[in-house]
């Protein structure tokens, strides 16, 4: 579904990315762990399409497409989704012509009709009560006011509105108590399907308590430097990046 | 005289006046009449503001007034039938119907309406005969004929108008809707005069629409002026949607007695240059006043913004939000003034001016003022002008959304802040939806009025 082939990539002409490789299929649910700066959020940024990142080097290809030919809102439309690590709060754009606008998009893409307006609403409250959202949110502008606990569901209702091939969670576990946590977990692992795949980037090994990964990969200096199964994961807790800095440094 | 001499704009509306003095007053009545001579005193010694002055100083005034319209002091029969223009747009907004063609009345179906629950709606003129004590009570007490030349202008030339009259304790349920229309074959200059009167008690929704409905050029300035007497609670929309050919002036004068509510809120969808002045005076203790403005300007249309209020007394409450949106070369300006006098203690005033240019070569002034002589308030000012948030439109483009429809919401976002203070919803909806089909281009010069108009 997603394979990166030595990505470099880096803003401002600082490199962050120095030579990244990663292999999705269908059905897996990837995890890339790794300490503050390096490069995680840039990997996901790059992936949906930001461009105030600058792409110097290697090859991502999404559904066999070459994934720099497409716009972000391609990119979404193709199955891309990224959950934001800070949601951008926008006033005056209610939720409602927000998520149909896009939906519509998406619908569009595929060759369907748009929704009509009480098939939309039906959907909406189906998949709020799948991912366990207030409803009062959806009346309200996108994430405008909203704590860092609703926005982060937010993000998961959106995904479970556009039904996405693979979605980037990017530290979606941050900022969110123990319920909040597991409500998110919860709505991710109710989306999951055979047919679509998810990177989940974390600090923590918690959130991976609730979303099983079937790999984990660590991420230090731009690169990944590890490859394992959920055990990684466990490991990295009990020692800390440290052990992964050491080894590498040397 | 030596006749080779050119003579400037101010010379030539002062001799239009004198050769027309006669005209003018058989056409118009009472209190109308009897505060001209005074207001061309006023325009003789004031001319056209120019940009010397702080109020006027991003706008050549004067160089407008020189092109040559045609004015007319009788109103001209132009045969037409209304349900021929307008179309119904909304069957739900049910309103009380007013109609001005090149600034007369429209004897459609009366020049004045008496309703059952008191209440009037018609021509100035006309309610200047009928009920000249009321008139002459109110008439021209607001409007600064000594400060403002354009002012003194519309004071000694016009003639007529739309007249609201609500009377004591009465809640009109339904909107009341006044809509200009300007059509002429030639260029043509139109100057009349609103007055509005809510009693004590009194409550009325009140949208004015301004049209132009044919391509010729045009030059409107016009004076409202607005009474909400104690306790009463007044709604005023105004709908600027003419032609990139036409130059608008409104002056808006109000005053608030006790614990009174007054709003305004000015959307300027379209026009050539466009300047909206609005004054209020906060008269005595209580009162509340809201003003808005949103201006959507693109091309080489240029909107200016100027406020004045003045908190006269303690306790009164307001609070001021004007946006703009600019396009391709538009420039815009904004200069709000609250003041607030020695003796308004626990006064709270709010004004805040925010702007967005969407390209390089728009330019924005904004001119935001507070003056305080009073120790106990609370009170703040601010303005910004800025791009779009890129942030926010990669967020929607993330979620599959094009990047022109990002604008766009992002922009229609920006201008509901201003669009959702509008208290009737079907206005509100139908305001959203104009803006909306403004943004996208969809909208230029409207044939259809926008609002109910059958």
């Amino acid at each position: 579904m997603l394979t990166i082939k030595n990505l470099h990539a880096g803003i401002n002409g600082n490199k962050i990315l120095n030579g990244i490789n990663l292999e999705v299929k269908a059905g897996e649910i990837h995890a890339i762990m790794g300490p503050n700066g390096s490069g995680k959020s840039t990997l996901s940024a790059v992936l949906a399409g930001r461009d105030i990142f600058e792409v110097t080097q290697g090859e991502i290809s999404f559904n066999g497409k070459d994934i720099f030919e497409m716009s972000p809102e391609e990119r979404s439309r193709e199955g891309l989704f990224l959950s934001f690590q800070y949601p951008i709060e926008i006033p005056g754009v209610s939720m409602v012509n927000f998520m149909k606008t896009a939906l519509n998009e998406h619908r569009k893409y595929k060759g369907l009709d748009p929704l009509s307006a009480s098939d939309f609403l039906k959907l909406m409250r189906e998949r709020k009560e799948l991912v366990e959202i207030d409803s009062a949110l959806t009346n309200r502008a996108v994430n405008e006011g909203f704590s860092g606990g609703e926005k982060k569901k937010n993000e998961i209702f959106q995904m479970a509105m556009l039904e996405p091939k693979l979605a980037i969670l990017d530290e979606t576990d941050s900022g969110l108590d123990i319920d909040a946590l597991r409500i998110v977990a919860n709505g991710v692992n109710k989306l999951k399907r055979p047919d679509n795949a998810t990177i989940v980037i974390t600090h923590y090994q918690r959130l991976l308590d609730y979303i099983i990964p079937d790999f984990v990969h660590i991420l230090y200096n731009g690169k990944i430097v590890k490859t394992g199964g959920k055990e990684l994961a466990m490991e990295l807790e009990d020692k800390g990046y440290d052990w992964i800095k050491d080894e590498e440094d040397i | 005289m030596n006749p080779t001499a050119k003579i400037s704009p101010r010379e030539e509306f002062i001799n239009l006046y004198l050769e027309n003095l006669d005209l003018i007053t058989e056409n118009s009545a009472g209190a109308l009449n009897t505060a001209r001579q005074s207001a061309l005193e006023n325009f003789k010694l004031l001319g056209f503001p120019s940009t010397k002055s702080e109020k006027y100083k991003y706008m050549k005034v004067e160089a407008i007034f020189t092109n040559d319209f045609e004015k007319y002091f009788t109103p001209k029969c132009i045969s037409f039938n209304v349900d021929d223009i307008f179309r119904c747009d909304i069957p739900s907004l049910d309103t009380y119907l007013a109609l001005t063609l090149n600034g007369f009345y429209l004897n459609n179906p009366n020049l004045l309406s008496v309703f059952e629950n008191g209440v009037i709606i018609g021509s100035l003129a006309e309610a200047a005969k009928k009920y000249p004590n009321v008139v002459a009570k109110y008439y021209n007490t607001l409007s600064e004929n000594d400060e403002d030349g354009l002012v003194a202008l519309n004071t000694a030339f016009s003639q007529d108008g739309a007249f609201i009259y609500i009377p004591k304790g009465i809640k009109v349920e339904k909107p009341i809707q006044i809509i200009n229309l300007l059509m002429s074959d030639e260029q043509q200059m139109v100057q009349y005069r609103n007055l509005i009167i809510a009693e004590e008690n009194s409550q009325a929704n009140i949208a004015i629409c301004d049209h132009t409905l044919s391509p010729a050029k045009f030059l409107s300035n016009v004076v409202t002026e607005v009474f909400t007497n104690r306790n009463a609670n007044i709604d005023v929309v105004c709908m600027q949607n003419q032609h990139n050919d036409s130059t608008q002036f409104t002056h808006i004068f109000a005053k608030q007695e006790r614990d009174s509510n007054f709003s305004t809120n000015t959307i300027s969808l379209h026009g050539g240059t466009i300047r909206n002045n609005v004054n209020v005076l906060l008269n005595d203790e209580g009162c509340e006043n809201h003003t808005y403005g949103l201006a959507l300007v693109d091309r080489t249309q240029h909107v200016d913004m100027y406020s004045f209020i003045d908190h006269a007394k303690p306790n009164c409450t307001s609070n001021e939000l004007y946006k703009a949106i600019l396009d391709d070369e538009a420039t815009g300006a904004f200069n709000g003034r609250i003041l607030v006098r020695r003796d308004a203690q626990k006064t709270q005033a709010f004004q805040s001016n925010n702007n967005l240019l969407l390209t390089t070569d728009t330019r924005m002034y904004t001119k935001p003022q507070l003056e305080i002589y009073a120790d106990d308030v609370k009170c703040s000012h601010g303005a910004t002008v800025g791009q779009l948030d890129m942030d926010a439109k990669f967020y929607m483009q993330s979620r599959g959304i094009s990047e022109r429809e990002s604008k766009l919401l992002l922009m229609f976002g920006f201008a509901h802040d201003v669009v959702g203070n509008i208290k009737i919803e079907v206005l509100r909806d139908r305001i959203d939806e104009l803006v909306n089909k403004r943004l996208r281009g969809e909208l230029s010069r409207c044939h259809n009025c926008p609002m109910n108009c059958c």
